[in-house]
């Protein structure tokens, strides 16, 4: 087929869709967030890194399945009800915590000047904790992916917490071993709950947890689009992490 | 001919188990007229060891009792403290021993010759202390013994260091005791293997910091080769400062082959100082342009917190002076040499404390510029920590002695 394309003629811009104009207009805020800023790019390209390009993005997960959260960091309020949550369900001792929120405040920022970020075990492919733990007390599970604690194994020796570039990980007393979140495998995921303890008590949605397996779920749809930048914290340390960061 | 060899087999085993025996009851019996022929100051230096290892033990004992968590000053940010920069430090000090006895005992070095039992013997001590130390600072001591044969974890450098350890330990025990034996073909072999696991061992602990991917600080390979460089410094400065000791406490004069002894590890140790000074020092003009953590740790060492200790004790006391001095006297001044030590082995142990505490103290989320960890992390040790070091120090002081009046100066070597 051939196009006349002399015969074509101009189209003013009130006659292009809203819609279409939008998709085009985010889509180059993408693009030259990717390409501007250093650190949106490194963070972007992780992402494609660890999950090869779209298409293959399904067949690329090694786990089903994947376990994974998405923190829509511009929702979190600081209610501390997922630290609550965390702490009752999976008897986390006053001294510790196993999922924290941290404030950053900007004063020289237009409007809203504070936010918060989410934070706990980021669950990562490359987990820098596994391979120093001496004993293989802190290993990946083969199954789902979270980065589990045998207790019994766990000599103490806090080399995982020194690895962590996370600060995910304490030295419970009363099980005489290391302590991190582990998606409350043990105390919802296992029972048969879909959520974790945070995520179940969020009430802003700031926390959404699912399987990135699984093209329908939520997670799978946050993480892939290119509308809106998603991020991990921490990208150059190459730890290829579980939790991503978006804001929506 | 099977069985001429399994007589001659049989006969060298019934050689080596004589040979034993006799060298046990000598050994029994010098001991008992060691110990009897000892003087006041001895005793009472050597009782000042025995007590700090007591106490010593009764802090460890308590810090197990309460936690280690209320006793040490250590946190979730900072899981490594003193304990462990203590453990390094003799452990380093170990292979040192071993590294630079070898080129003696395993090389075939003469002027070495004369210092290699009792660098030999140290190093069984120095490693031991090691262990004893870093016994009160993992939560499970008990646990690690099993699991690190039932599920070991290969790619752990943490593994690869302890396993090696434990096998260096076990080569240098042996060896010590072939030495003892003056079975010196069987003593090298030992010697051989000891040397192999322990450089093995020791590069592993340097490969423990410099594998941390997510510690700028520490990541790269440098950590493994300033580890073994750093211990033959540090092995270097133990001969001199244990020798010199060691034949005060015996009140001997060094003969000819003993004060060339020293006088070569002194040349060796000040070569070694000059390597150190090198590495230091492209280690901070990295830095400098380095990711903003691994900057941030190296403004805390030049002109932050820890400048004390890197310009004072790490560059001043523990290699600058030293290495003046050493120069100076032209390494033939065994008691200028010895004082050499006395300031090298402080400045070590500073930087031993410094490369570990150093390499915690930028939060992981120091970049993400939350407020929580916008500024630098501190750590000081407790009085438990103190005291459970210096009961380490205890331990190495009282072996050494007991050692010099057991073995009589270490001077089996027959030179």
């Amino acid at each position: 087929m051939r196009l006349d394309l002399d015969g074509l003629k101009k189209d003013p811009p009130e006659s292009i869709p809203a819609i279409e104009r939008r998709q085009f207009l985010k889509m180059g805020l993408v693009v030259t967030g990717v390409f501007a800023g250093g650190t949106v790019l490194s963070l972007i390209s992780n992402i494609q890194r660890v999950f090869a390009s779209p298409e293959e993005f399904k067949e690329k997960y090694p786990y089903t399945p994947h376990y994974s959260m998405v923190i829509r960091q511009n929702r979190c309020i600081d209610c501390e009800r997922c630290l609550e949550a965390c702490r009752r369900t999976n008897h986390v001792p006053p001294y510790g915590y196993r999922t924290a929120i941290l404030e950053r405040t900007i004063p020289d920022a237009i409007g809203q000047k504070r936010e918060f970020i989410p934070v706990l075990c980021m669950q990562c492919n490359n987990p820098p904790c596994v391979r120093a733990c001496p004993t293989r007390a802190s290993y990946k599970h083969r199954g789902n992916g979270i980065i589990m604690i045998d207790s019994k194994k766990c000599v103490g020796c806090k080399a995982c917490m020194v690895a962590c570039p996370y600060n995910a990980r304490y030295f419970n007393e009363e099980k005489r071993a290391i302590d991190k979140c582990n998606f409350c495998f043990d105390t919802r995921l296992s029972k048969g709950e879909r959520l974790t303890a945070c995520a179940a008590a969020c009430p802003t949605g700031a926390r959404t947890f699912g399987d990135l397996s699984d093209p329908s779920s939520d997670v799978y749809r946050m993480v892939h689009q290119i509308e809106r930048p998603v991020w991990v914290l921490r990208a150059e340390v190459g730890t290829r992490p579980n939790v991503f960061y978006m804001k929506a | 001919m099977a069985d001429e060899i399994r007589t001659s087999k049989i006969s060298a085993i019934g050689g080596l188990a004589r040979s034993f025996n006799s060298a046990l009851f000598s050994d029994i019996y010098s001991t008992l007229i060691g110990f009897l022929s000892g003087t006041r100051s001895f005793y009472i230096i050597l009782s000042l060891g025995v007590l700090t290892v007591f106490v010593a033990s009764i802090s460890g004992l308590d810090a197990m009792r309460i936690g280690y968590r209320h006793a040490y000053n250590i946190t979730r940010e900072i899981p490594w403290g003193i304990i462990i920069s203590t453990y390094i430090f003799f452990v380093v000090t170990s292979t040192g021993l071993c590294i630079v006895s070898s080129i003696g005992h395993v090389f075939g070095i003469k002027d070495f010759m004369p210092i290699v039992n009792r660098a030999v013997f140290l190093a069984v001590v120095t490693i031991f202390a090691g262990f004893s130390v870093i016994f009160f600072d993992i939560e499970n001591p008990f646990r690690m013994a099993i699991y690190n044969a039932l599920s070991p974890n290969l790619r752990s450098n943490l593994w690869w260091m302890g396993t090696l350890y434990g096998a260096y330990m076990f080569f240098m025990a042996i060896e010590f005791i072939l030495l003892l034996l003056k079975n010196h073909r069987f003593a090298t072999y030992a010697g051989l293997a000891g040397l192999i696991s322990g450089v093995a061992a020791h590069s592993n602990l340097g490969a423990i910091f410099g594998m941390l991917h997510s510690r700028e600080f520490w990541y790269g390979p440098y950590m493994p080769i300033y580890f073994i460089a750093s211990a033959v410094m540090s092995g270097g400065a133990a001969i001199i400062f244990f020798t010199w000791i060691g034949y005060k406490v015996n009140n001997e004069k060094m003969d000819a082959p003993m004060e060339r002894a020293i006088e070569v590890v002194s040349k060796l140790t000040a070569f070694m100082i000059a390597v150190i000074l090198f590495f230091t020092a492209w280690k901070v003009v990295t830095g400098l342009v380095g990711s903003p953590p691994k900057r941030e740790v190296i403004k805390a060492m030049l002109v932050g917190p820890y400048a004390a200790n890197f310009w004072g004790f790490e560059i001043i006391i523990g290699m600058i002076l030293p290495f003046a001095i050493l120069l100076g006297t032209g390494f033939r001044n065994v008691n200028m040499s010895f004082l050499a030590s006395v300031l090298m082995i402080i400045g070590i142990f500073f930087m031993r404390y410094d490369l570990v505490v150093e390499g915690q103290i930028v939060p992981v989320f120091h970049e993400l510029g939350v407020n929580e960890y916008r500024g630098l992390l501190h750590y000081l040790p407790s009085l438990h920590e103190i005291m459970i070091i210096t009961g380490g120090m205890g331990i190495v002081a009282s072996a050494f002695l007991i050692g010099e009046r057991v073995f009589n100066g270490h001077k089996s070597e027959g030179h």
